[in-house]
Formats: structure tokens, sequence, C-alpha cells
């Protein structure tokens, strides 16, 4: 059949920040298939420069509303690479669970408020408060859970307060750690809603095979520092990032972007877990499987299934890390800090993907030079080149115009991409 | 959605738009952040433009909440067309009230640094950070970064029944002593509690962080104080400025203590 269709979205609702859609196909073949980062720069990296370190994480947290806290942890742990620090135990357990609740919290906002809308075919979360009060609560509750923890342990759910370079300013309260575990328990029936609801939606059948970036698990499934893998096999240790990541610029962004072997490759939940599959906790590969989520899935829209499948993984190491802090007794809170010219790196797995921080610091702790690298830039040309597949796969099909568009709405938000994030 | 009252009198849902200028968007994501009253805050006003969390856009609201800074010619453009359909736009948060962390590429005296350092020889556009204010009238703002959801919630319920909109005129220090916590200058830490807005209850100094005056002055700062305050603490000047400049809300005080850096 032939299609012709002339598709301008500009500003693309429910993602986080400025992108636009173009795809224009003329008696079925296309003329045009873009996606378009318009968004402004913030210019964090020259901000950063002549900053004393103290400023990094507080600065660094507002690249973005959402990961505030993945982006304050890579920041903390590139200056305390960069001075020589290894973290405290307590400290290491305490910002895992800080980042666990931090993933929770920005899948449970993408998968309900951003892509379900979609699958249930209405223009957001709002109808669905009237038609669909039990699942609107579900994700509410869970939401509301994961916010309280990161309130408690980070000091506040955006922008957190109380994480510093060697370690925390002040220590969660013992007797409310307990109770969260308790409702971590309890969100596991609130999820398994989550999975049965999401068994009713169709996904879209739609692959294009490229190459997945992320952290290289070692039996676990990693969040925080540590070998970096990709699905065609290159294999880099932290600090050599700048290898993984290959920025470059072009006419259609203003957001960097990133290459590896191939024109383009994806990072975030589905990359996590096409590399990591065996990390997984039985109980989150369980479903994973059930879904037909396995290494190496290659279609887009199963992004929003595999950040489900983290929640529960996410889910049950929060109540593992919450009973190894609580079988030990508080030690100090924060460690000191010596500064030391050097160059710090951290490869952190915030909601969206890998993220990297780079600090170049003087014997001061001065920073000399910043580089940060976000997971939806390193997302962009893949977006970009998965758009132009979809037009040629709906020509092929005989998509109409509404099908299209919702598809092409449905790819980008399948990223969950943070588009600020990526210009900052 | 059930008609809401005041005293038994019906109140209006006025129809209110959400926009962002150059920011992190964590300002309007903090509405969302408030499971527990979100439902009956939604009750309140009829969203009518939301980009981030919904599809459908109108450009017939009475209310615009703006959050971001201006740093592109589009974006001025695009908050005069804001300004020209509302009867009342919000400044909301730090970055739309007085340019925010983005402001801080404003201190170096060569804008063509800051744009080199971060994108080599690639042609982008940008001007210096500014605050709404500096291109339209802003009726209200709502300090803070982030912002206190609770006090949001407060000024719009406010603002729904026609109350007048009060800002406290003490500083933080105040909510702080009153939340009986340890001051942050007897363990070693700066802090301009004692010159920021309150408002947010204390919110970073009750996390043993001290305020980095994301609010802006109070009306009461005594700057010159703080200074000597600095001084006796041993806290360098280095530091005391790192705060002072860091969302934009004391640069008029600074204006007379420090010139542009540059770059090095």
């Amino acid at each position: 059949m032939k299609i012709s269709c002339d598709i301008d979205i500009r500003h693309l609702t429910r993602v986080e920040g400025h992108g636009n859609i173009r795809i224009v196909i003329e008696d079925g073949r296309v003329r045009k298939a873009r996606w378009e980062v318009v968004e402004t720069p913030r210019f964090f990296e020259a901000i950063l420069v002549g900053k004393h370190y103290e400023n990094a994480p507080y600065l660094c947290g507002r690249i973005c509303g959402i990961c505030s806290i993945g982006h304050t942890l890579a920041s903390i742990r590139a200056v305390e690479n960069g001075f020589g620090i290894t973290p405290t135990l307590q400290a290491q357990r305490l910002r895992l669970l800080l980042k666990h609740m931090e993933t929770l919290q920005s899948h449970i906002l993408h998968i309900y408020f951003l892509a379900a809308p979609d699958y249930l075919g209405v223009g957001s979360v709002l109808p669905l408060i009237q038609s669909h009060p039990a699942v609107v609560q579900q994700a509410l509750r869970l939401k509301l859970l994961a916010n309280d923890i990161c309130d408690e342990v980070g000091g506040r759910r955006l922008h957190p307060t109380r994480t510093v370079v060697g370690g925390f300013t002040m220590l969660p309260d013992r007797y409310r750690l307990g109770q969260f575990r308790q409702r971590l328990q309890a969100s596991l029936a609130d999820l398994g809603a989550s999975v049965d609801l999401f068994a009713t939606f169709s996904i879209p059948d739609f692959q294009r095979q490229t190459e997945f970036v992320s952290l290289k698990g070692d039996g676990d499934y990693p969040f925080i520092g540590g070998d970096l893998i990709s699905t065609d096999g290159v294999v880099k240790e932290e600090r050599e990032y700048a290898a993984m990541t290959n920025e470059y610029m072009a006419d259609w962004s203003t957001s960097k972007l990133s290459r590896l072997s191939r024109k383009s490759f994806a990072v975030g939940a589905l990359a996590r877990i096409n590399n990591n599959f065996a990390g997984l906790l039985p109980e989150a590969r369980v479903i994973a499987e059930d879904f037909g989520l396995r290494p190496v899935t290659h279609n887009p829209y199963m992004n929003v299934v595999a950040q489900l499948v983290e929640c529960v993984q996410v889910v049950l190491e929060s109540m593992q890390v919450i009973d190894e802090l609580l079988a030990e007794s508080w030690q100090e809170p924060r460690q000191s800090v010596e500064p030391r010219e050097g160059i710090g790196v951290a490869a952190v797995e915030v909601p969206r993907g890998i993220l990297y921080h780079c600090l170049h610091l003087d014997s001061a702790g001065r920073i000399v030079k910043a580089d940060c690298v976000i997971p939806t830039s390193q997302n962009h040309a893949n977006i970009l080149h998965d758009i132009e597949a979809l037009a040629l796969f709906c020509a092929d099909q005989g998509k109409t115009d509404k099908e299209i568009e919702l598809l092409a709405e449905m790819l980008v938000r399948a990223y969950d991409p943070c588009i600020s994030c990526s210009v900052h | 959605m059930t008609k809401k009252t005041f005293l038994g009198v019906p109140v209006a849902r006025p129809k209110v738009a959400f926009f962002e200028l150059s920011s992190c968007e964590g300002c309007q994501l903090q509405l969302l952040n408030n499971e527990a009253t979100l439902l009956d805050f939604l009750s309140l006003v009829e969203i009518v433009r939301f980009r981030e969390g919904m599809k459908e856009a109108s450009d017939a609201y009475e209310i615009a909440f703006v959050e971001g800074s201006i740093t592109r010619l589009d974006e001025e453009e695009q908050l005069k067309r804001i300004r020209s359909h509302a009867a009342i736009v919000v400044a909301l948060g730090s970055c739309a009230c007085f340019g925010g962390v983005n402001q801080l590429k404003n201190r170096f005296n060569d804008l063509e640094w800051v744009k080199k350092e971060v994108y080599g020889s690639f042609p982008i556009d940008t001007q210096e950070a500014k605050p709404l204010a500096a291109v339209i009238k802003v009726d209200l703002e709502i300090y803070g970064c982030p912002i206190k959801k609770e006090e949001v919630e407060r000024i719009v319920t406010d603002l729904v029944l026609g109350k007048q909109i009060h800002h406290p005129q003490y500083p933080v220090c105040m909510e702080c002593k009153a939340r009986e916590n340890i001051c942050l200058f007897d363990l070693g830490e700066p802090c301009l509690g004692p010159v920021t807005r309150a408002g947010c209850d204390a919110w970073c100094p009750s996390n043993r962080l001290g305020c980095w005056g994301c609010r802006g002055p109070s009306p009461e700062a005594n700057l010159a104080q703080l200074q000597i305050i600095m001084e006796e603490r041993g806290i360098s000047r280095e530091r005391m400025i790192d705060r002072l400049e860091c969302f934009g809300g004391f640069a008029g005080y600074l204006a007379g203590i420090k010139t542009k850096e540059e770059p090095r």
C-alpha cells in the first residue's frame, strides 16, 4: 500500500526537555525521518572551572531534576577517585540505597506517568485518576516510598542535601530504616500488579540491531563504578570512559552525541539487562523471561519492560542493603578529605543509562577541567537511527498518519530521554 | 472531579499552564513529587498545559507557571507570548527568579570562552542567563532550588482563593533556630542562613548542610555583618562568594565586592 504522511512534532510531550520529530513519507517513500534536539545549553562544564571541589556535587546535581541523586553521586565519586579516597562500606551502602530509590522513583514516573498513557489510549495520567484509580494509587504509593527513602538517606528527594565528598553530613534514623524495609516488602505486591498491568499492553513489535553499553557486572547487577562493556565485545576500564563515548557534534542537536563500534549505541535499562542478565535476582529474571526479555533484545520499546524488571531488582537489593546496615552499628558519617592533584572519573548507572563525570583537580582541590557525559546524549544518535528505521517500517506496513505519529512518539518516550540533562 | 468549596463557597478552578525555559525541570517535577497530596492539589486547578506530563496543550490559561532562566532569544519570544496569554505569570524556582545556577556562567568576562570550553569550535547560540523579570512583568515569585512543594501548594491555594500572598521577611536562621538545629557555624561550616529569605523551614541546615542562599536575600539581610561572621569563623572569602554567587539572588550585593573573572 502506498502511503503519504507529514508528521511535524515540535517539542514532544511527556518527555523531559525539548526535542522534535519530523517524518515525511511520499507515496510509500521515506523523504525525511529526523530526531532533533533543540534544548538550550546551560554550560555546566564551564561553570565548574575554577570552583573548589565542594561545589561540584552541589552544582552537578542541578544538571537534572529527575536524576539529581545520580549526578550528585557521580560527581562525588569523581572527586573521591581524583583524591584517591575510598568511601567507607557504610557510605557505599547508603549511596547504593539512595541510588536504588532514585531508580525506583524515576522508573515509576516514566512507566506510569509518561509511557503508560499511550498504552491506555489517553493523553496523560489525568484521565486515569477517574478511569483507573487503583493503577494511579499503586503508582503513587511506589513513588512515595522511593521518595520517602531518598528524603531519609539523602536529606531531600530532589537536589539531595546530605551527600558530600567523604560521606554524608548526617545518617538516617535506624528505626525508620527498619520501617522502610517493611514498606519495601509490601511494595512487591504493587510491583506485581504493575507486571500484571503491563502484561495486558501490546508492545510494538519493532527491532533494529544496535550496540548496548553499560557497566560490566561481576556476577552482580552493577550500579556504581567498575568496568565498562558493550554487547559488541568492547570492554574498558572506568577511567577510559572517553574511548567508550567518543563524543561529537552534529547540526541536528545541541546535545553532544556518541558512537562506538557502529554508527550509534544505546544505554539504559535495556542495555543493562542485555549486558548483565545473569546478575538479575531470580525474582526479577523470571519477570524478564515472562516478557520475552532476554539478551540481546533489540526492540527499543522493551526498555519500559526492562525498567519494570529493574524496579523489582532494586527493591529486593534495597531490602538487603538495609539488613546489612542494621546489622552493624553506625560509624562516623564522614571521613576527612585531603585534596590532591589528579584526574577523577566516575561511571554510575543512573535511571536512563550510564553517566560519566570526569574532573581534573589541582593540588588545592580546585576544578581545572570538567566533563560530563549524559546517558541521553549517548542515546540521541540511536534514537535518530531508530526513527529512520521506524519510518521505513511504517511505510512498508502501510500504517496510517495517526499510527505513525503515535509509534514515533512512543519510540522516543521508550528511551525515557532526559533532554535538558543531555544538553546541560 | 468533585467541586471544591471553601467555607461553603464554591471555589473557581483556574486554568493553569506550566512552561520551562533553561532549567533542569526539577521544579515542575517537585509538584508531581508530592504523592500524598497530589490528587487534592490537582483538583484545585485545571491543568491545560504541562508538556512534561500531558499531550494536550491549550493557550487558554489564566495562570502561567514558568520555570528556568532565559539564555536564548527564542526563550524571550516564548516568554512574551506566555505573558500575553496569562493574567498571572508566576516565576517558579530560583532559575526563573534570579537566573539560578545557569547565571554562574555570567561570572566570566568572556562568553566566547564559555562556549568554546564546552563545544570547542562548534557554533552554539547562547546569551548571559537572565531571570524572567528582565524581559516581562512577573506577578509572583516562588523561590528555591528546588521549590518547596508545601510552600507552592500554600501559595497556589492562596492564589486560587484570592488571598494576599506573603513571603517571610526574616532569614532562614530564624527557622533553623526554631527547629533547634546545631548552628552550622559551630560545626565549622559556612552558612548563608543569616541573610537568606526564609520559607524553606531551614531545609538544608536541618540536614547539616550550610545554606547556599537559593532563595535570595531576605529583605532584612545584613550582608556586611555576614562578612564579619565569616571572617570571625575563619571561613575564606572564596567559600563565602561560592555560596553568594551560586543562584544569582545576591547579584546586586556581589557587584559591589567582586569583578568578573578571567577564565583560567
